[in-house]
């Protein structure tokens, strides 16, 4: 996927979209992750500033939420799911197939909504259903 | 010529979009309807033709099959080996009792036209012109209950929201649908977003409510923007805004993304995750009826309890509660997920037995090997082996079963399942997403997955067995909310179903 290059500008930018927001802590961090692909350190006290709250409040926050992450992302990005419907139909070999193959690329996902077409991978944000090697290498191109 | 190619991402998710650019390819002058899904996922791409005299069904296509599908004028209904007959009746569809799911997989998502001539705004124009009272007393009488999992009257929450004065007051929709085995928000959200949208107003009207708040989870993102796409369409025709069509009322509602947690479907923490803070739950009281969202009183309602409000409106409370069974009143949409043979959403009256569903429906396992275990209600929920497979799905038998019926999910195991696995699985899940307010919760779901693995390596088993039971008691005892509360459930019925699973060493 594509993201731009972090810089305090561009995240400025994108914080002013967010000054009528009630609540913007959450949203912001999002923000700057589906921007930039993760979340930069130095945003933390950006953002505090910006929304006049503490910096401790905002690393709260970044810190308690599976998706936000605070390092690049890796170019193809493939989350699996490992949740119960889809280890039902083998997602816990497959996990062990996709990690050996795809290392760093690999997450954990906790249920896509697909389970009654399990196992269910979102390689690059497509979902894939009835997953397989093959089809995840064919999605991941 | 209409031909409706699914746009729900199960559908997408084994080759509709493939699908449709192939037919679109080869009859370009085709008009293709992105419809959501019918429900029978395992006929999933299901390819419908419009014919005079009703819809006809072509599936499970895969984009492979396109080319035969031309060379046998499937635009005409001719004749090919995934030829279904009548959309109407497959049996399958057919036997069912849709009410909440009436338009999902019929209509074009995002058309308004398409909506209004399946009925869709008659229920808000009766709430235009009616009294709060009257639409709270409708929805008490119907005996509609939460199907978010805890099964509260919602009648009754409206009632106290409404009850409560305040210069603002919130319409929260829970669609964080994390439970593992169920899809039905997803679905509805896909499928028919305006009968949630009107169903929120609807809400607002009731309880003098001006804004509405979807949190809908991060892993959904198709749904996420057929969602809003559906708000801008309903905001554009003046359903949202000020003055809603044409009347003294005025509503409006966003979407709230989630962030990858599954404690942030628990109310409390969902208002918290709102609000832009880390999901810890809250202590009640205060109820979120009364201080909920920034502090305002606020109905929290999971998808299908709102969708099944516009129905309600419109057919009367009566017809609603005629279905059903004891205090479990109207349709349940049941989620048929995991290894089984015909998955999907079955819309049945509460009453049905889990062997119905699994059999009947379900076809029995994908795999074909023997059916070992369903785990119903979620990841929190029980697993019950098949000597309970005739208890009937209700609220009540399901708890009287050592259960629960929670978001309507259930899940199919063969008999390649490890009970113990699974249960070791529900501890570790549970240490990942607690939110970390309750110490049983926070630290003992991290002892009980270690105690799991002795119990699996054969190490002191029987004293191990001990001391989860005991874990397990203090977690159910000692935790604030259902999620350290009731993971001791699907550990607990796993030893209790299937305790060969338990004797120490790997399955
Ligand atoms: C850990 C946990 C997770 C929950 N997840 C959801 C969820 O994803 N969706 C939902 O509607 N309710 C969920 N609930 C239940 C909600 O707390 C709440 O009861 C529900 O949203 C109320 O709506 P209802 O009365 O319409 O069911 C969860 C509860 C707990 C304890
Ligand atoms: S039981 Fe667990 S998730 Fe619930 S409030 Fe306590 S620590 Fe948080
Ligand atoms: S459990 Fe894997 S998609 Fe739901």
């Amino acid at each position: 996927m594509k993201y731009r290059p972090w810089s305090q500008d561009a995240a400025l930018v994108l914080l002013a979209s967010l000054r009528d927001e009630m609540g913007p802590v959450l949203m912001a961090l999002q923000l700057m992750q589906k921007e930039f692909g993760y979340v930069d350190k130095a945003s933390i006290e950006i953002i505090a500033n910006f929304f006049n709250t503490s910096r401790a409040e905002v690393h709260g926050v970044l810190t308690f939420y599976h998706d936000l992450r605070t390092t690049a992302p890796t170019t193809h990005e493939i989350s699996i799911c490992v949740a119960e419907a889809c280890q039902a139909v083998g997602a816990r070999v497959l996990v062990q197939e996709v990690k050996a193959k795809f290392g760093d690329e690999t997450h954990d996902g906790y249920c896509f909504g697909n389970c009654a077409l399990g196992p269910t991978v979102m390689v690059n944000g497509e979902i894939i259903g009835r997953a397989t090697l093959e089809k995840i290498e064919q999605a991941r191109r | 010529m209409r031909v409706f190619i699914p746009g729900d991402s199960a559908a997408i998710s084994v080759g509709a979009d493939a699908v449709a650019a192939a037919i679109a390819l080869r009859a370009p002058s085709a008009e293709i309807v992105r419809n959501g899904s019918r429900g029978a996922l395992w006929l999933e791409t299901l390819v419908e033709v419009q014919s005079p005299d009703g819809r006809i069904a072509y599936g499970p296509v895969s984009p492979d099959d396109v080319t035969s599908l031309f060379d046998a004028d499937f635009l005409n209904g001719g004749a090919h080996a995934l030829f279904l007959g009548k959309t109407d009746e497959i049996q399958w569809l057919s036997s069912q009792d849709r009410v909440t799911f009436a338009r999902v997989g019929i209509i074009d998502p995002l058309s308004l036209d398409d909506y209004r001539s399946h009925g869709g705004l008659v229920a808000l124009n009766k709430a235009l012109t009616s009294t709060s009272d009257w639409i709270i007393d409708e929805v008490t009488e119907s005996g509609l209950r939460g199907r978010g999992g805890a099964g509260f009257p919602a009648g009754i929450k409206w009632r106290t929201v409404a009850q409560t004065p305040s210069d603002q007051k919130y319409i929260c929709c829970n669609a964080d649908e994390g439970d593992s085995g169920t899809f039905a928000d997803r679905m509805l959200i896909e499928g028919d977003p305006f009968t949630l949208i009107e169903a929120m107003i609807i809400a607002g009207i009731a309880v003098g409510a001006n804004t509405g708040i979807v949190y809908l989870r991060s892993e959904y993102p198709y749904a996420i923007a057929t969602l809003r796409k559906a708000i801008e369409v309903a905001r554009k025709n003046n359903l949202l805004g000020s003055k809603i069509l044409a009347t003294s009322h005025s509503f409006d509602m966003t979407v709230r993304v989630g962030a990858g947690s599954y404690v942030c479907g628990e109310e409390t923490a969902m208002l918290e995750s709102i609000e832009g803070k880390r999901g810890v739950v809250r202590a009640k009281p205060p109820l979120p009826a009364i201080e909920g969202l920034f502090g305002k009183p606020t109905i929290i309602n999971n998808v299908l309890t709102l969708a099944t409000v516009p129905m309600i409106i419109a057919d009367g409370a009566s017809a609603y509660k005629a279905r059903g069974v004891g205090r479990s009143l109207g349709t349940q949409v049941f989620q048929l997920a995991g290894n089984v043979a015909r998955g999907g959403i079955v819309e049945k009256a509460f009453g049905i037995t889990v062997n119905e569903l699994v059999h009947t429906y379900g076809g029995g396992t994908l795999s074909g090997r023997t059916l070992r275990a369903v785990q119903i209600g979620g990841p929190l929920g029980a697993y019950f082996s098949t000597a309970q497979f005739d208890t009937s799905m209700d609220y009540e038998s399901l708890i009287a079963a050592g259960g629960m019926l929670g978001h309507g999910g259930v899940v199919v195991f063969d008999e390649s399942v490890d009970l113990a696995q699974q249960a070791k699985f529900a501890m570790e899940f549970c240490a990942l997403e607690s939110c970390g307010k309750c110490t049983p919760c926070r630290i003992g779901s991290t002892r009980g997955a270690e105690t799991i693995g002795l119990i699996i390596q054969g190490v002191e088993v029987e004293e191990n067995k001990r001391l989860l039971l005991d874990l397990c008691e203090v977690m159910s005892d000692g935790s604030l909310c259902a999620m350290g509360g009731l993971t001791p459930m699907p550990v607990k019925s796993a030893m209790i179903n299937f305790p060969d699973d338990f004797k120490g060493g790997v399955r």
